[in-house]
């Protein structure tokens, strides 16, 4: 079959799942501001507890990230995924969930070369890409004679 | 009131990034990496600070933040050890998040599966 630049593109529009972002687009701001708020509240609660500003972030950060791991683990991540889409994507749940989803679903080729591995599929270029950034800004700063 | 600022900054955020998935058809990889790096360079250029006093975990529980928690992390282990700092500032401001998502996530492998995706 030959087909010319605009009928591959016309089949291709009409192959990859279309977006409507009319519904996606507000699922998105609700859900992860619904996350952020839920966010803001366990931060509130744990300077309550007496912990100091830096400790409360990572606190929230680690309580999130169990929340997405246990709903990953539950199945239910998947599901308020397909609705909310960017909206439980980009909040910290989900990396979680990026760690926790191939964490599972490779457990069939083996603890080691498929979890092990596989859980890094995603949040290993995170982690690249994150760690070369601060290194490098690192550098900038001590270059630039130290820090403010 | 912060509660309002976090839900408006941080679902604002999450709507801007759905435009962008529905655009650019970017994979998750690509957008999380995106948002980690951006985060540190808006952290560097002092524009993700205001941000953060303004709608506190709006600003910090997006992946923006896991960026801004690295740089902020890199900024004082500079000022405390000099060169060294540069590499260990970042991993260590991360390493709570990490951590727990590893943890979290090997412990969820052994104890569930991902089951059929009929």
């Amino acid at each position: 079959m030959k087909l010319n630049r605009t009928e591959y593109r016309s089949l291709y529009q009409k192959a990859s799942p279309s977006s409507p972002s009319l519904r996606n687009v507000p699922a998105a701001f609700v859900t992860g501001g619904a996350i952020c708020a839920l966010g803001q509240a366990l931060k509130t609660l744990f300077l309550q507890a007496g912990l100091t500003e830096q400790s409360a972030a990572a606190a929230v950060s680690c309580a999130l990230i169990f929340l997405g791991v246990a709903l990953t683990a539950a199945r239910l991540f998947e599901k308020l995924a397909k609705w909310a889409g960017a909206g439980t994507l980009v909040p910290i749940t989900g990396f979680a969930n990026a760690i926790a989803a191939p964490a599972m679903e490779f457990k069939t080729e083996g603890f080691v070369l498929g979890t092990c591995v596989k859980m890094f599929s995603i949040a290993g270029p995170v982690l690249t890409f994150g760690i070369s950034a601060s290194v490098l800004y690192g550098l900038i700063l001590w270059l630039a004679g130290g820090a403010a | 009131m912060i509660y309002l600022k976090a839900f408006l900054v941080g679902g604002l955020i999450c709507a801007l990034s759905q435009i962008l998935i529905d655009r650019t058809r970017l994979t998750p990889a690509r957008i999380l990496s995106a948002y980690v790096v951006l985060g540190v360079a808006l952290t560097g250029l002092g524009l993700w600070e205001p941000v953060v006093r303004f709608a506190g975990c709006g600003a910090t529980v997006p992946l923006l933040g896991f960026g801004y928690a690295m740089a902020q992390g890199v900024r004082s282990a500079v000022a405390e050890s000099g060169l060294l700092g540069a590499f260990t500032g970042g991993l260590t401001a991360a390493a709570g998040g990490v951590a727990a998502a590893v943890f979290f996530s090997l412990l969820a492998a052994v104890f569930f599966s991902a089951g059929d995706r009929s």
